[in-house]
């Protein structure tokens, strides 16, 4: 389990900006009614992108909204690892994935080099700008190692890519995310070696299907669906 | 031609993004063809397909996906059925339901309506993992053009009621659990549910649920289009179809491929990957399914092919086929180390066994990495492991116990070499041999 309280300096206030609410009940829309709990942990990650993080008059404000006990919030927002409970650098939340596969080809030195440039992990950077985490496994691992920047993923990174993207968000330009060495996707370096069949994408296989392999005979196919 | 499949025979055909993965191009890719007329079929048949065509669960487990849909009850009550589709990939080492949901959206979005139609569900959710913003973000954008081309919503063109909604998590592995999944999704913690009730009797809001990887989903369509003769032609009987594997680690290009299924691990990683970094003799041990699966060595890897069966027979798994494959160059124990930090940190802390047991076990395999440790702390490491195996209500104890058993099963020798080696020279360290007394 991972640890996690909320930070003890705490705004007086927290209001959701017009945008967040009607997010926020556009979420909530996607659930059956009287489910609206359903939405707290989408609620939550709209108020840490307005906020950056998420305090505790938030999670007030959301256990209102909802109509959940405020222990409810907090439990959800302690438990996932998503959450920043405490404020995070006004430029980039650098988050560098350190699980084995990506540790595999080179994350370790990523992080040494996060921590040579910005300082000690989950903690702000010295100017402000930078926070980096050390975060388990995000699901790239065939273009490791990689790091999710403000939420999005710079791929196979070396510790000089790296630093280069870091400059580029203290300069506020940060570059397109994806992979830094020009990757289509998770397609093997060089280019992919495989569909390349041209009647793959001339529509081919758009031709309307007239009768599905092994499907019953006219007088059951003929009949209108059950509803 | 590289590997065993031919591209014609490939499901996911916008696997890299190199297309539109838009509803036009998607059309023009085969996607959305043929569905009217398989909702015009009855649910049973459409099981029966799934059954024949022998799909199993994509998801790690393996488990029959028309099977499960037959578990479903046959009558809707005025409890509704939900179909809700597992997209919190986190299990390391896996990266393929992200190329689908990217790349080919409509292929899961397809999917889901004919899933939702064979099991009566007028509901569907996807639960992606939070992290993936852009893939969220692809995803709503493609659910917007079925409801915009009224392929899916109220009235649609095939004449099933059909609701799809995205949803998503917060960093959680272990939301990943079926049940787990189900208690994040209304809103709470995820810590697993006891099994009964199964999902299929009370699922999310204690409604009829089936929870299905988003690569079982996603491959119905085609395989309906196709006919399950078709995908059941790939591999060997009980490990039939194609499959995406991904690849990471060691190999010279890294990559997600679509394969048939029992392909030999050494021609997938020797066509596709280029090989292992510096030949296949440099090649130490491959974790064949994602992290929670036992290592298996070099020369075993020699031989096995990418299978359920084949891979359980080397007291391995197929998982998710996330090959994660280490050179010589590894220190193999730090790796598996690093995989205990990974369950430790992601146990969610409910059973007793798996929140002490995953910690226990990090603080002593990390001093099996410096070789701190003594001789006989490795057998009641594996004697706790043993003992967290089996012993919780989801399967993230045995998964944190499985590749430390994997370790020592293959490379006993290595962690024992380092204990010896750490306390040689250090007269100081009990038992070791005190020859500076004198």
């Amino acid at each position: 389990m991972s640890v996690r309280r909320l930070s003890p300096n705490q705004p007086a206030s927290f209001e959701f900006s017009a945008e967040t609410k009607k997010q926020a009940d556009w979420w909530i829309s996607k659930f059956p009614a009287g489910r609206q709990q359903s939405a707290v942990i989408p609620i939550l990650w709209l108020v840490q992108k307005q906020e950056g993080w998420v305090s505790e008059p938030a999670i007030r404000l959301i256990a209102e909204l909802l109509g959940m006990a405020q222990i409810r919030v907090l439990e959800v927002a302690t438990f996932y690892t998503m959450f920043m409970l405490e404020p995070v650098g006004s430029h980039a939340l650098v988050q560098v994935c350190g699980t084995t596969p990506c540790a595999l080809r080179g994350a370790n030195e990523l992080m040494a080099h996060c921590k040579k440039r910005l300082g000690p992990k989950d903690h702000l950077s010295a100017d402000g700008k930078f926070y980096w985490q050390e975060v388990e496994c995000l699901g790239a691992c065939s273009n490791a190692p990689m790091a999710a920047i403000n939420d999005y993923y710079y791929e196979d990174l070396t510790v000089e890519t790296l630093d280069q993207v870091l400059d580029e968000f203290a300069a506020g330009k940060p570059r397109a995310p994806g992979s830094v060495i020009g990757r289509s996707g998770s397609a093997p370096e060089g280019g992919a070696l495989t569909l390349s069949d041209a009647s793959l994408y001339d529509g081919t296989r758009a031709k309307p299907i007239k009768s599905l392999p092994n499907a019953p005979k006219p007088s059951k196919g003929a009949k209108e669906p059950a509803q | 031609m590289v590997g065993i499949l031919q591209d014609k025979d490939r499901i996911f055909t916008n696997l890299y993004g190199l297309h539109d993965w838009g509803l036009e191009g998607a059309k023009q890719r085969g996607a959305w063809n043929g569905t009217r007329e398989m909702l015009k079929q009855t649910p049973e048949w459409l099981c029966d397909q799934i059954k024949a065509s022998g799909l199993r669960g994509r998801g790690g487990a393996g488990f029959g996906t028309g099977l499960k849909w037959t578990f479903m009850p046959k009558q809707e009550s005025e409890r509704p059925h939900y179909l809700v589709v597992n997209a919190d990939e986190s299990e390391p080492g896996t990266c393929k339901d992200r190329e689908i949901m990217r790349n080919d959206p409509h292929l899961l979005i397809e999917g889901c309506l004919i899933a939702s139609y064979a099991i009566r569900a007028h509901t569907c959710y996807i639960y992606i993992r939070g992290e993936y913003v852009h893939e969220r973000e692809r995803l709503e954008a493609a659910i917007k053009q079925a409801y915009a081309a009224k392929l899916i919503g109220k009235g649609n063109v095939h004449g099933w009621d059909f609701d799809l909604h995205v949803t998503h998590g917060g960093g959680a592995y272990i939301c990943g659990d079926e049940t787990a999944l189900m208690e994040s999704l209304e809103g709470k913690k995820g810590q697993p549910r006891l099994k009964p009730p199964f999902p299929a009797g009370a699922g999310i809001y204690g409604c009829p649920t089936t929870i299905n990887n988003v690569e079982s989903i996603s491959v119905v369509g085609t395989i309906l289009r196709r006919g399950a003769e078709w995908f059941s032609s790939f591999g060997r009987p009980n490990n039939t179809g194609t499959k995406l594997m991904a690849i990471s680690g060691h190999v010279n290009k890294p990559c997600v491929v679509e394969e048939a299924m029992s392909i030999p691990l050494k021609q997938l990683l020797e066509e596709h990957c280029g090989g292992i970094r510096g030949g296949w003799g440099n090649l130490k041990a491959v974790i064949p399914g994602g992290s929670s699966v036992r290592m298996i060595p070099a020369h075993e890897a020699e031989t096995a092919l990418m299978d359920f069966d084949s891979l359980s027979a080397l007291k391995s798994g197929l998982g998710t086929a996330a090959v994660i494959v280490m050179d010589q160059s590894t220190d193999i124990v730090k790796a598996i180390a690093r995989l205990s930090y990974f369950y430790k940190h992601e146990s969610c802390g409910q059973c007793t066994p798996c929140r002490e047991g995953t910690g226990w076990m990090w603080r002593v395999m990390e001093r099996m990495v410096t070789g701190e440790a003594e001789m006989r702390e490795i057998d009641m490491l594996l004697d706790v492991a043993s003992q967290v195996e089996g012993h919780t209500i989801c399967g993230l104890g045995d998964a944190a116990a499985w590749p430390i058993q994997g370790l020592f099963r293959h490379f006993r020798h290595e962690v024992e070499d380092r204990i010896t080696q750490y306390r040689a020279g250090r007269p100081h360290v009990q038992g070791a041999s005190l020859q500076a007394a004198e």
